[in-house]
This record gives C-alpha cells, structure tokens and sequence, in this order.
C-alpha cells in the first residue's frame, strides 16, 4: 500500500478522534489558560472577564525576580550536574554487553518514572537525622553524631539530579550507541588514552547533542514542583512551586496563568534554540 | 586499570541511584512505627496496611483505575493518529502529531494549569473523570512514539501483497498491521500506566480534593508527619515499575524502542 493524499472525507475518519480529543482538551484549555492571564482577580477567589496587564506586572517585583532567577539558576545547575555525570556513564553503557545494557535501561527506566513525591519522600528519608545516612558516618567513626541534611539547598539539587539523572542518560543514549566507533579506535591507535580520546575526540563530535541534552535537562528540571517543596525551605521555591501555590492556595488564577504563559514562552524558546542546534549539527 | 575505573563509575552511579531505594526499603520493614535505619525488628506489617487500611486501599484503586483507563484512552488516542499519519500523505496533519507531543514537553504544571482553568470554566471541577482524560492528554506523546516507531518498522510490501489479494483497509489493518505493531502498543501502554501511575501534579490539580491518587496520599500523608506505609507503598511502586519495564524488554526490543523516543522527543 503506497501512502497516497486522503481522497473522500471517510479517508480523514481515522484523524476525528484523536484531532478532537486534542483541540478540545490541550489547545482550548491553553487557550482559557491564556485568556485567564488577562482576567481581573476578585477578592475571594474569582475573576472576571477583562483585559489588563497587570498579571504580567507583578513579574517586575523583586520577589519574582528573585523566584525566577533562582528557578533559572537551579535548573542550569541540575542540566551541567547530569549532563557532567551522564556522559561518560551512557558512554561506556553504550559499549556494555547487550544484555547488561538491557538490565541498566530498566532501572533507569524505572527510577524515571518514580513519582517526585516518592524521590522527595526517600531523599528526605537518606537525609534524616534518625534513619539518614550521617548514622552510617557515625557507625563508622567519621561523625560524632547524626545529622539533618535537609532541608537545605544541597538536598534539593541532589534530589533534582537524581531525577534528572535517568531521564539525561536516555536522552544522550541513542545519539552515543549511533556513535561511529571508528572515531575512538583511530585516536586510541594513534597513541591516545582513553580519557584524553573521550574528551579530545568524543566531546567535541557530540558538542550539538550535548548542547540539546543540557537544554532538554534544564527544561525538565523547571518541571520539578515538588522536590523544592519537600527538601528545601521557602527560598528554594521555584516558579512551579508558586504557579500551584497561586492557583490552588491563593486562588489568584489569573497571575497563576500568567506566570504559567510566561514559562511556556521560556520552554517554547529554548525548545526552538534546541531544534536550530540539531538542524545545524544536521549541516555540519 | 581502566576497567576498574569503568566499574567503579557504574558502582558510583549505580549506588546513586539504588542507595534512597535501599534506605527506604530498610525503612519499611521496621517493627514500629518509626523512621529508622538500619531497620529496629523486621516486619512486613506496612504491606500488609496498603491493602488492610481501607485510606491507603482506596487510594491504590484509585491510581489503579486511573492509570488503567488514562492509557487505554491514550493509545485510543495514539492509534489512529500514527495510523492515519503512516497511510496518507497528509502535512498538515503533522501539526497533530506535535500537538500529541506538547504535553509532555513542556512543565507538567502548565498542562495541568491550563486543565484547571478548563474544568473549571466549563464547570466539571472535581469530577474523578476529567483525571482520566487529563492523564490520557498528558501521557498521550508515550503511545504516540512507540507506534509511530512501530509503523515506520513496517514492511509497506506486506500491505501492499494483501491490498493485491483484495483485502480491504479494514481487513489489512486487522490482520497484517495490528499484529505487527502490537509489541509497540503494548509498550506504549505500559509506559503510560506506568507514568499515569506516578503522576502527581496534574491530578492534584484538576481532581485533588475530590479523589486521593496514591501519589496524593503519599504527599498528604508526609506532611502530617511519618507512616511506615509511605515506604512500603513506594518499594511496591518501584517493584511495579521494574516489572513492567523488565517485561516490555524481554517481548520487546528496549534499546530500540528508546532510540527512537529520544530522537523524536525532540
């Protein structure tokens, strides 16, 4: 069967249901989602069919300047931290025997799709003082006593990367088991070592699906909602965190919705800068 | 020498990301109910309390049946979509395909903000089956992928032998595509039950304070203090989780399968 143009209407039947189901519950809810961001809020919880701008105003306040940067900053870190980490271990996961590559690919599979309150809820557990890991320092002579290690910025970028981790190693494995293993094996043959090979030879051929990699980390990272809230304190809440704060326990839907526009905007220009990246390692 | 780096780095990375599931494995076999490791005691009581204690039972059937549901509706979804995108040269009908993708691209809290402010327009707020088109809509890009995948991977010369025997469109679906793309339906069902299962944000959004998902209790719970249970219904997830996946890799092709996801996630 060879694919043709549709030729009648019955030949579009097929596209009904799923067109429908996505116009009418992904782009008409985004829609009311941007229009809401124009509505004027009313004390008690409602709003009321306007135009202004003054959702997008509160953006100018120190306060949301200093949630932004600070979501913007921790998602930068999160993307370099997997990606420094992921690199070298999908690498070598990628010259791993078939059937141990299988076994990795479930776990990271697994520990991907693990809810965040679960990982919230275990980190906060690894960093208790009573069940926490400075207990097994202290069995071991190297602290006098246990401690709590959360909450506190460290806590949620370790719990962050955890999540991000398996998602990174995914991203970056179909591009590195692709990879031509010629390139490694002519500079290990002219005399190159293994780590000077994967850093002067390796890093450089993937410079575009690193670039892409540490932009999808960090899109995914400002997905993160509710480890900031489990592991951090209140200044380590990020732009998440305050889009549901402000929906749910504000009801200011309509700043709720404009904080959501503006972090789509942020999402929707970096997932371009993504694509311009791939289409020009495509060229090269 | 660079072979004991090699396996040290996996130890590393391996540790990482076993160490919290060890700890809080430990956790849920304590005697009593404290947070404790190493375990004081050994008791498999908490998971028993999963299915004993009718909060945490009713939460499990309730992340069940809505993780069963969403992806039957998210493959629904899928099918014809990656169907019609396969036989018919249609371009503008790729916008489809992107909109399939989207969801899952962006911040979960903007797909699940924007059904909030949907239901809460139209006035079905609350209502336990908006969850279920929410998570069908959110999860529907993991069937998406895994089909289209499997329809590219068809031979177009079989169709193509069946049409000449005279086998209708609806024949040749039924009989040469379906079994053909089967494993990748069924993948992609799993991976969206799997999802469906964990998801938090969205359902707490849109049906938060009408139906308690297990991810919902388990967050509830944690912030009125600590239950034994939160740990023992966190291992049985992952064990969920690993033996869903470990069954997609033996019938299906894994490596290959999340090849073409990252590639297309793009």
């Amino acid at each position: 069967m060879k694919r043709e143009a549709p030729q009648s209407i019955a030949d579009y039947g097929p596209l009904f249901f799923p067109a429908g189901m996505l116009l009418v519950f992904f782009v008409v809810p985004f829609g009311t989602m941007i229009v809401v961001s124009f509505f004027q809020r009313q004390q008690g919880g409602f709003y009321t069919p306007a135009f202004v701008f003054s959702n997008y105003e509160r953006f100018l306040s120190v306060f949301f300047g200093g949630v932004l940067g600070f979501s913007l900053m921790l998602a930068v870190t999160v993307a370099i931290c997997c990606v420094v980490l992921a690199l070298p271990f999908t690498y070598l996961l990628s010259k791993l025997p078939r059937r141990l590559q299988v076994i990795w690919l479930v776990a990271l599979l697994s520990v991907l799709s693990l809810s965040e309150v679960i990982i919230g809820f275990a980190w906060s557990t690894l960093f208790s003082r009573t069940a926490g890991i400075t207990n097994i320092l202290v069995q071991l002579g190297l602290m006098k006593q246990a401690v709590a290690l959360s909450p506190s910025f460290g806590a949620v970028l370790t719990g962050m990367v955890y999540q991000a981790l398996p998602y990174t190693v995914l991203v970056l494995y179909p591009a590195l088991v692709r990879l031509d293993p010629t390139l490694m094996e002519a500079a290990r043959t002219l005399g190159s070592s293994p780590v000077r090979a994967f850093f002067n030879v390796l890093v450089p051929a993937l410079r575009n699906t690193i670039m892409a990699t540490l932009i999808m980390v960090f899109i995914f990272a400002l997905g993160s909602y509710l480890l900031p809230q489990i592991l951090g304190r209140p200044q380590h809440w990020t732009l998440s965190v305050l889009i549901t704060d402000q929906a749910i326990y504000q009801s200011n839907m309509p700043f709720a919705a404009a904080m959501a526009v503006f972090l789509v905007l942020v999402t929707l220009g970096l997932v371009a800068l993504t694509l311009l990246i791939g289409r020009k390692g495509e060229k090269a | 020498m660079m072979t004991a780096l090699r396996r040290f780095y996996f130890l590393v990375i391996g540790l990482f990301l076993a160490l919290p599931l060890i700890v809080v494995a430990g956790v849920s076999v304590n005697a009593k109910q404290t947070l404790a490791f190493p375990p004081q005691g050994f008791s498999l009581a908490w998971y028993g309390e999963i299915f004993l204690n009718p909060e945490w039972r009713s939460a499990l059937v309730a992340s069940v049946i809505l993780a069963t549901t969403s992806a039957a509706l998210a493959v629904l979804i899928a099918l014809p979509l990656a169907w019609f995108l396969w036989r018919r040269i249609a371009p503008w009908a790729n916008i489809f395909q992107v909109l399939g993708i989207a969801p899952f691209t962006l911040p979960p809290v903007i797909t699940a903000l924007g059904l909030l402010t949907f239901w809460a327009t139209t006035g079905f707020y609350g209502q336990p089956w908006t969850a279920v088109i929410g998570h069908a809509i959110f999860f529907v890009t993991l069937p998406l992928v895994t089909l289209s995948l499997g329809f590219s991977s068809i031979d177009r010369s079989f169709v193509e032998a069946a049409a000449t025997m005279g086998a209708s469109d609806r024949t040749i679906f039924r009989t040469v595509i379906l079994p053909l793309i089967l494993p990748y339906l069924v993948s992609g069902y799993a991976f969206a039950f799997v999802l469906s299962l964990n998801e938090y944000i969205v359902a707490y959004m849109t049906v938060g304070f009408t139906l308690e998902t297990l991810p919902i209790k388990i967050f509830n719970a944690l912030r009125y203090g600590y239950t034994p249970t939160m740990a023992s219904v966190t291992i049985l997830f992952v064990a969920t989780a690993a033996v869903i996946f470990s069954l997609v890799a033996k019938f299906g092709d894994l490596p290959k399968l999340l090849g073409a996801m990252a590639t297309d996630d793009k």
